[in-house]
């Protein structure tokens, strides 16, 4: 089980992830009930029955996925998860300025996957704003530390939308 | 030159307790070596061969002495007394040890320097022409928008892990130095209609998979620069592939999807930025160039009468002099080149005493500022006419003033396989053993302007396809050879080396290298130089000459069949 951070702090998670197990499609596979994270093509596949039977939904994008094949029904999502397969696949960053920036998606944002300290600055500064930290890795000092190596930066990002040198006193 | 304010110094002073922490947390167990390595990468920290090897940054090639005298001090304290100048504006040190790097880096941010993304699968530094500001032949000083690059190339959150890493190099002069055909990115500064803006070539690469960079737009108002990278950056972070190191690069993603295509893409990437914050103001851009004016030149009228003597009565001095100073915009100075490329030492290796008396000569004869050339060298950029006798000695006195820069002694050169662990052979020994073939200066003031370039493997950060002669080591049944490729070059024609044939032994390169160049001798034209005469007669002669004697083809094969 991963260690979610939210809010600066360790959280409990009430959501699962849906994992189409060998044998099972997207059209076939048991829908839980609860707080269920679906996959792309499961959403895309079930969206009706989705809506009809859940009142939150979450959406779980792997890194080839297109925000924009998702991008008209992003109102429907209370959390959408990101999944980084290898914390030095980046796409997902993209994933998630894309989300804030241009689609502008409200909701809960996660990063799940092989999520790490080292990353959460970056993470944060795109857009995430929930953070599943990888089993094993030492929660307190992450969330301590992680998310403030850099008191400041000069880009834009979805968090600081004005670059450092429109900033200036 | 730039000097740091308040938020560049606090966010390397950051990185470097950033640094510090994950060190710790590896030793510790608590990063694996899989999650540290990217992290130390980006540091500059390579685990190599002997030892550790750290590159720090030399941001669009310029240092202050202050910066260069430190960089001594430490390469002596934490290390053994040596640094070696690359192809891309960084200055490795051999052999540090781990657990020193965040102090290294700690007594580098004092002045001003960091490590920052000179490793890794991101923004890597950017360069420039070793000139800038100062030639004759210049149109724009790029060094404004390179320092402006720099800034937001730090730490960008979207685009710190790429498919593998992304170079970018920018140019403001007419002849182009920065190799800009061959970056991720090249920029060329020019003007239209009186606006200043950029030529977008995306796509050129050396290493693996050499190729020529395209246009994807001729013409971006350099207000737009920072909008219009991010617009490429994501096409790639998102496109780029990631299955095969050996196709990441953005060349690949230019090639296999067209560049009519992948120009479409960034634009309507860029349709969304376009105009956006991060579009660049004149308040910034004048506050980062007000630190770009020139220095206080002597307005003293120069006769140059006295050097004119000195020319005729010092043959010595008037050959270190034409090869070493480059024209200068501003009357009675000149840009030197203090050549690191004495015969029988590493090309581009510089010790820590040299780095002292490097500094001292900026300070008094060039504003306290030097540049590093992406030939491997240091230039000190405005220095006086009339000061040319007087540096001459005392950088002789150093061992930097060999006068062989654009010579065919003056060679590019990788660290190679003494050094690195991704060399399939060692290239500076063929460096030192064509340097000993040709240590007649009058020969080599004959045989007159030619770039040698040596790669120890196909990454090529020895540039060995832009060198008129170029070689690369390469491994065949775990022996070390060398290719050689002919008719190379940088510059606003850049091209790709033509590979001449079967690779050769380390022993019989020097000879190599002079029957191609008795070919050129005998081939030539008055005022004709190696590449003219190249492009005149093709490879045929040259090949012909180095082969002669030599079985290769079906040949070779009965000869095999027969032992």
């Amino acid at each position: 089980m991963a260690q979610l951070i939210k809010l600066g702090a360790a959280a409990t998670d009430s959501w699962q992830t849906l994992e189409i197990a060998e044998g099972e499609t997207p059209e076939t596979v048991a829908l839980p009930t609860g707080d269920v994270i679906f996959p792309l093509a499961v959403w895309q596949a079930r969206k009706a029955e989705i809506i009809s039977c859940h009142k939150r939904i979450g959406l779980l994008l792997q890194p080839d996925e297109r925000v924009e094949d998702v991008a008209a029904d992003l109102d429907y999502f209370i959390v959408i998860a990101v999944n980084f397969p290898k914390f030095v696949d980046g796409r997902g960053y993209s994933t998630a300025s894309l989300l804030r920036q241009r689609y502008h998606y409200q909701g809960e944002l996660r990063a799940v996957g092989d999520v790490l300290h080292d990353q959460l600055f970056f993470y944060q500064r795109v857009g995430f704003d929930s953070y599943a930290l990888k089993d094993g890795k030492n929660l307190v000092h992450a969330i301590e530390a992680g998310f403030k190596p850099f008191s400041d930066a000069y880009q834009t990002s979805t968090t600081q939308p004005q670059p450092h040198f429109r900033r200036r006193a | 030159m730039y000097k740091y304010d308040a938020i560049d110094r606090q966010l390397i002073n950051e990185r470097v307790d950033q640094f510090r922490d994950q060190v710790r947390r590896w030793k510790a167990g608590e990063l694996s070596d899989d999650e540290f390595r990217p992290l130390r990468l980006q540091n500059g920290l390579y685990i190599q061969r002997h030892a550790p090897m750290f590159r720090i940054a030399v941001p669009y090639a310029m240092l202050s002495s202050a910066q260069l005298r430190r960089l001594g001090e430490v390469a002596s304290k934490y290390d053994r007394g040596y640094g070696h100048f690359t192809t891309r504006h960084n200055l490795q040190l051999n052999w540090p040890k781990i657990e020193d790097v965040p102090e290294i880096l700690a007594e580098l941010a004092e002045v001003e320097m960091h490590a920052i993304q000179t490793s890794g699968n991101c923004l890597r530094n950017i360069t420039t022409d070793q000139f800038a500001g100062v030639a004759a032949d210049e149109v724009i000083d790029p060094r404004p928008l390179a320092e402006i690059l720099r800034q937001w190339t730090t730490f960008h959150p979207e685009f710190a892990f790429l498919p593998r890493k992304f170079k970018i190099a920018i140019s403001g002069t007419q002849e182009d130095r920065a190799v800009t055909w061959f970056h991720d990115i090249g920029l060329q500064l020019h003007v239209q209609n009186g606006e200043t803006g950029f030529r977008v070539i995306v796509g050129g690469g050396l290493g693996r998979t050499p190729i020529r960079g395209q246009v994807v737009r001729e013409f971006l108002p350099w207000q737009h620069i920072l909008t219009y990278c991010e617009a490429i950056l994501r096409v790639y972070n998102r496109q780029g592939r990631r299955d095969n190191a050996y196709k990441a690069r953005i060349k690949i993603l230019v090639q296999a999807l067209g560049v009519e295509a992948f120009a479409q893409l960034v634009e309507d990437e860029w349709a969304h930025g376009k105009d956006g914050p991060a579009t660049i103001t004149q308040a910034e851009f004048d506050r980062v160039a007000a630190h770009f004016t020139a220095p206080a030149y002597s307005a003293e009228s120069v006769s140059n009468a006295a050097l004119e003597a000195q020319l005729t009565a010092n043959k010595a001095f008037s050959q270190w002099v034409a090869r070493s100073t480059h024209p200068h915009k501003v009357p009675g100075y000149t840009a030197v080149t203090l050549s690191l490329k004495k015969p029988g030492i590493a090309p581009g290796d510089i010790t820590s005493e040299q780095m002292a008396t490097v500094a001292d000569l900026a300070d008094q004869y060039s504003f306290g500022e030097l540049r590093i050339s992406h030939e491997q060298n240091i230039i000190l950029a405005d220095v006086k006419l009339t000061d040319l006798h007087a540096l001459w000695q005392k950088a002789k006195a150093a061992g930097l003033a060999t006068p062989n820069t654009g010579l065919l002694t003056g060679i590019i050169c990788c660290p190679g396989g003494d050094f690195c662990d991704l060399a399939n052979a060692k290239s500076i020994p063929i460096a030192k053993a064509i340097q000993a073939r040709f240590d007649d200066l009058d020969y080599l003031f004959d045989i007159g302007e030619i770039d040698l370039n040596i790669s120890g493997c196909m990454n090529a950060c020895g540039h060995h396809h832009v060198g008129h002669i170029g070689v690369l080591g390469v491994d065949k049944n775990d022996s070390e050879f060398y290719q050689v490729t002919l008719g190379g070059r940088q510059g606003n024609d850049a091209k790709l080396g033509k590979v001449i044939g079967p690779s050769f032994a380390a022993d019989e390169m020097p000879d190599v290298v002079d029957k191609i160049i008795k070919v050129y001798i005998e081939s030539r034209h008055a005022d004709e130089r190696f590449l003219d005469t190249f492009d005149r007669i093709g490879i045929d002669p040259f090949k012909n000459r180095v082969y002669e004697g030599r079985a290769h083809g079906k040949a070779k094969a009965a000869q095999k069949e027969a032992a």
